[in-house]
């Protein structure tokens, strides 16, 4: 793997990297030219499907077969949604995209309209990255000055126009119905599906909604070709008939208790050890990492020192990070691939509680498990802080997580399944250093603190 | 007379044709008048429902929602500055520097300085994990926030 070179994150580091001019130079809009001269939106949708792309919002649903599900001959719109809302914790490699490198996505979304037949891409941003914000409007401007939106692109009777929408502060808005509402200009209430958004979805018409890093896959397998995109990442589990398999390059952000937090790409499958250890720098401070969150906080936590079974002298901390690996020890999957971790010397119950300190604050309080079952979970942690926890809190814990979420099907979104997740694998894989902290009564330095807020 | 600039309306209304429905635009107006005012009064909010064609009590829901609007006579300092709480900043000091930043300014997460300068307040994850622990300065990330550093953030932003 030591010649893997980057594609997506390619031109990050060239001075301008987020000009038209220095995109074109690099032989930017050249696929979406081509595209547009030479083939079908059939065509396109053909072989995004055949790639193998799964999309990078964290749910990992194949892109390609997304785009089927639109109605055929439909009289329109369809509409095209980006979600670059990113507020999954600790995750921030679509922001390094749009500030870096905006026309790869912009092309990415200009061929998936292409091939979707969407006259109107609607690019949902959260409002906390202005910078991004600013460097895409540059971006879309140029592309209007230069005739690659508007009417009538290069002659043809495809006409695409692009607008940024800016978010409030609100991780709901990520979830792609509650990202439609919003779009609306109504509360960000998820929706009940089905309908699901291809079918019904931004204005009632037929809406795709996908993710930043996913459009700039769209880009590079349009550029590169199918051949390129399948030679990297992870070909299906044989054992697993339910697996599409894990192929191309893919976004790594690692945070936390590391010596150099960074974005990196690599091809799908990386350890999650090899990430830390040759990619992040190693955990700081000559400390040992405890436990690693894999995708962002909705998919729980590995113990890093739990021997994996049947393989000899390897831990939690080796399974590989593509769309089958951390579902393999617990969590709930990929996310996000924001790899987060925690050093041997930081309390569980601090950082549980901060888990769900999140997930109470943004539950959007529709449905009466997720509401409550976060508040309660958030007010047992606060109290376990205070070195106050009980005996059979534990096991209420484990209770109300494994009970919340669309999986249990008790919700209307995934939210409450990302609540769930980090607290029953947290407690189930370090127990004993829960039951110790109950047992000595002793608060956490954090205690005191009282956070009040308008966000 | 009303509460909006003819030249802030327009700004809202600008954004109309983007949309098949107005009501589209009610985070765009909320935004235009908020970044402005550092406020949404009720007035604001009828004169936004009018363009809008809303029943006023429609941007008041949307716009509650999001309680990052403010309203109801609160109002925002010249800069927001947003400590970021989630775990990556936790992990490096972010609920140490939430208690520096409070006890340098004055001031609770919430509240804004008597001089009207500055409102702190805690954000979720702001997608700066690489720079943790990070602060917002309005809609800008600050990276790698020690407490000299946001020491000399706020004594800039005082001035
Ligand atoms: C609570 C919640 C938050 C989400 N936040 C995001 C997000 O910030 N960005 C994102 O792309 N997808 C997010 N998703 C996933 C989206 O619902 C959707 O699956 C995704 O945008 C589809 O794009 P993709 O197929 O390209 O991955 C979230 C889902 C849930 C349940
Ligand atoms: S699961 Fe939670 S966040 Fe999702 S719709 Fe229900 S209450 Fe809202
Ligand atoms: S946790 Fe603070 S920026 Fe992500």
């Amino acid at each position: 793997m030591a010649s893997f070179e980057p594609t997506l994150l390619a031109r990050v580091d060239k001075p301008n990297s987020h000009r038209l001019e220095g995109y074109r130079a690099d032989g930017g809009y050249a696929a979406f030219e081509r595209a547009l001269k030479d083939k079908q939106p059939v065509d396109v949708v053909t072989q995004v499907k055949d790639s193998g792309l799964r999309g990078r919002g964290g749910a990992g649903f194949p892109t390609g077969l997304k785009w089927t599900f639109l109605p055929k001959d439909h009289p329109g719109p369809i509409y095209l949604c980006i979600n670059a809302d990113e507020s999954e914790p600790c995750t921030y490699n679509n922001r390094i995209l749009m500030e870096k490198d905006p026309h790869q996505v912009l092309e990415g979304i200009m061929l998936s309209c292409y091939a979707i037949k969407s006259p109107v891409a609607y690019f949902y941003i959260r409002y906390e990255y202005g910078t991004a914000y600013r460097t895409l409007q540059a971006a879309i401007d140029e592309l209007y000055d230069a005739k690659l939106l508007g009417k009538n692109i290069n002659g043809t009777n495809f006409s695409l126009d692009i607008y940024l929408h800016r978010g409030a502060g609100a991780y709901i808005c990520g979830e792609e119905t509650g990202l439609i509402e919003s779009l609306e200009g109504k509360r960000a209430w998820p929706r009940i599906k089905p309908p699901f958004p291809a079918i019904e979805g931004a204005f009632r018409k037929p809406t795709i909604v996908n993710n930043v890093e996913t459009m700039a896959c769209v880009t590079q397998i349009l550029r590169r070709g199918n051949d390129w995109f399948k030679s990297l990442g992870v070909p299906p589990d044989p054992k697993n008939p339910r697996d599409a398999g894990s192929y191309g390059p893919k976004l790594y952000t690692i945070a936390g208790h590391v010596n150099e937090p960074k974005c990196v790409e690599l091809p799908m499958g990386v350890t999650c050890r090899d990430l830390v250890e040759k990619h992040g720098g190693g955990v700081w401070k000559g400390r040992k990492a405890k436990t690693v969150n894999p995708g962002g906080l909705s998919m729980g936590f590995l113990d890093c020192n739990s021997p994996l079974k049947g393989e000899d002298g390897k831990t939690e901390y080796d399974i590989p990070l593509d769309f089958n690996g951390p579902g393999k020890v617990g969590c709930l999957g990929l996310g996000t691939a924001a790899v987060t971790v925690v050093d041997d010397q930081t309390s569980m119950v601090d950082v549980l509680h901060n888990v769900c300190q999140f997930f109470s604050h943004e539950s959007c309080g529709q449905c009466t498990p997720c509401r409550e079952g976060t508040g309660w979970m958030l007010k047992i942690l606060e109290r376990m802080r205070r070195g106050k926890g009980r005996k059979d809190d534990l096991d209420v814990l484990v209770d109300v997580a494994d009970r919340i979420g669309i999986i249990p099907g008790t919700t209307i979104c995934g939210l409450s399944d990302g609540a769930g997740w980090p607290v029953k694998t947290a407690i189930r894989k370090f127990r004993a250093e829960f039951e110790a902290a109950i047992e000595a009564k002793t608060a956490s330095k954090y205690a005191k603190l009282q956070m009040v807020g308008a966000h | 007379m009303g509460v909006l600039s003819e030249e802030i309306k327009n700004r809202i209304r600008a954004y109309l044709p983007r949309y098949p429905r107005k009501q589209a635009v009610t985070l765009p107006a909320l935004h235009l008048v908020h970044d402005e005012y550092r406020t949404v009064s009720n007035e604001a909010i009828v004169e936004i429902a009018e363009i809008l064609e809303l029943h006023p009590s429609e941007v008041h829901d949307t716009m509650t929602f999001y309680e990052f609007f403010k309203h109801d006579g609160d109002q925002l300092g010249k800069t927001r500055l947003w400590v970021c709480r989630g775990l990556a900043c936790m992990l490096r000091g972010a609920y140490e520097l939430l208690d520096h930043c409070e006890a340098k300014l004055g001031v609770k997460c919430g509240e804004r300085t008597a001089d009207g300068k500055i409102t702190l307040e805690f954000a979720e994850c702001i997608g700066a994990c690489d720079g943790a622990p990070a602060c917002l300065k309005n809609d800008e990330h600050v990276m790698n926030v020690t407490n000299d550093k946001a020491d000399q953030l706020i004594e800039a932003l005082k001035r």
